[in-house]
């Protein structure tokens, strides 16, 4: 799986990547975890950041951040 | 309806801890107990509502919202707007770049933009607890209305060229996140709530630790030395000042109450307050990758002159 932390850096995108590596590592999968900071690249996903992309899609955006539970279960659903 | 938490704070008081009624100690500590127990309880129930309005306001929706206003329903509309959308400052940049892409005008687009970090619930609940709500009304009328008039001048000095170029050409994912279910809601509230109580506590730790700590302060007695009620020019120095200082608005509420403790008028106040949450360097530093220094100079220029002539208006009438 490839997930994305989508946001230019602040306090909340950090969380943020750490739920999503946390998820990651709890569910025992696969999958490359990758930070888009660039303004230009950002919108192509949303202008609701911090936002978590799978696999190209986006489940999550904004504030506030999900629950590790919620991470995992988005992971989950994606997977199957 | 608030007897509820005296009857508490009778029980814990008087029969766990085994004080006796009647004396300074006992006395001190009832109040305590009764006050702590009741503002938690308020602010969960505030905070736990106004996140369920919230979640039915995200960016994309709001965005929508503004599509295709006419324009002072539509600044109007992007002031209130700014109140109960949710976001991260951090998309601060994002949204302004989304909402132009969209079609929404640059004027319109600072209405919110201005208001959304100026004007929140948490602001507006602590200056009613420790105000009174008449402060904690006019404080929501004049940060929309600084909102408003400053995205108005904006937008009438069309100032489109000056937004950093290659926003105009960006091209947005037209994605949406997946529509929430009352289950998401109360889940997004409860996180919500706890995440704000997390900060509020910090807050309220901060000022049982004595108003005597607050009050030493050295910045704030350069700024009454300096803004007191004789002073002319204190309303555009408060502002002056207020700039580089950089807090989100349940931070910048001790300080305030430091200053009016300390008899600094509440227009000086408010404006002090405006300047502190509205506008700094660190945003000027990010804002800068999406506006030219001529709009951002323009940007700060306007609101810090509104927010004068909201002081100046405030210690005139008050």
């Amino acid at each position: 799986m490839e997930i994305k932390v989508v946001g230019p850096g602040c306090a909340n995108c950090a969380r943020l990547f750490e739920l999503a590596s946390r998820a990651v590592e709890e569910l025992h999968i696969e999958a490359r975890i990758e930070k888009v900071t660039g303004l230009q690249e950002i919108m192509k996903y949303t202008m609701n950041t911090p936002a978590l992309v799978l696999n190209g899609v986006l489940k999550h955006a904004g504030k506030p951040l999900p629950s590790l539970d919620k991470v995992k279960e988005l992971i989950q659903t994606e997977i199957r | 309806m608030f007897r509820i938490f005296t009857l508490l704070a009778d029980k814990i008081v008087y029969d766990w801890f085994g004080l006796t009624p009647g004396r300074h100690f006992s006395g001190a500590v009832h109040f305590f107990i009764e006050d702590t127990v009741k503002i938690f309880f308020l602010l969960s129930v505030i905070i736990f509502s106004v996140a369920v309005i919230r979640s039915f306001f995200p960016p994309e929706r709001t965005r929508r919202f503004l599509l295709g206003k006419k324009v002072l329903a539509g600044h109007i509309l992007a002031a209130l707007l700014g109140v109960v959308t949710p976001f991260c400052s951090c998309s601060a940049c994002p949204l302004f770049i989304g909402f132009l892409e969209a079609g929404i005008p640059l004027g319109i687009t600072f209405s919110f933009l201005i208001s959304a970090p100026m004007v929140n619930e948490i602001a507006l609940i602590l200056l009613f607890g420790l105000f009174g709500w008449k402060v904690a009304a006019i404080y929501l009328g004049v940060g929309l209305l600084v909102a408003v008039a400053s995205g108005i001048v904006i937008g009438r000095l069309r100032m489109e060229r000056f937004v950093a170029d290659y926003v105009w050409q960006l091209q947005m994912g037209e994605s949406e996140p997946p529509d929430l279910t009352w289950r998401d809601r109360f889940q997004y509230a409860v996180d919500y709530t706890k995440d704000i109580l997390r900060r509020i506590s910090l807050f309220v730790l901060a000022g049982i630790a004595a108003g005597a700590f607050v009050h030493g302060y050295v910045p704030q007695d350069f700024l009454l030395h300096y803004a007191g009620p004789d002073n002319l020019f204190a309303v555009p120095l408060a502002v002056f000042l207020g700039v580089p200082l950089y807090s989100n608005a349940a931070g910048v509420i001790p300080i305030v109450q430091a200053l009016m403790s300390k008899g600094l008028p509440l227009g000086t106040t408010l404006a002090f307050m405006m300047a502190v949450t509205a506008l700094s360097f660190p945003e000027a530093v990010i804002l800068s990758q999406v506006l030219k220094k001529e709009l951002l100079a323009v940007f700060f220029g306007t609101v810090a002159a509104a927010i004068v002539a909201v002081g100046y208006l405030f210690n005139f009438i008050m």
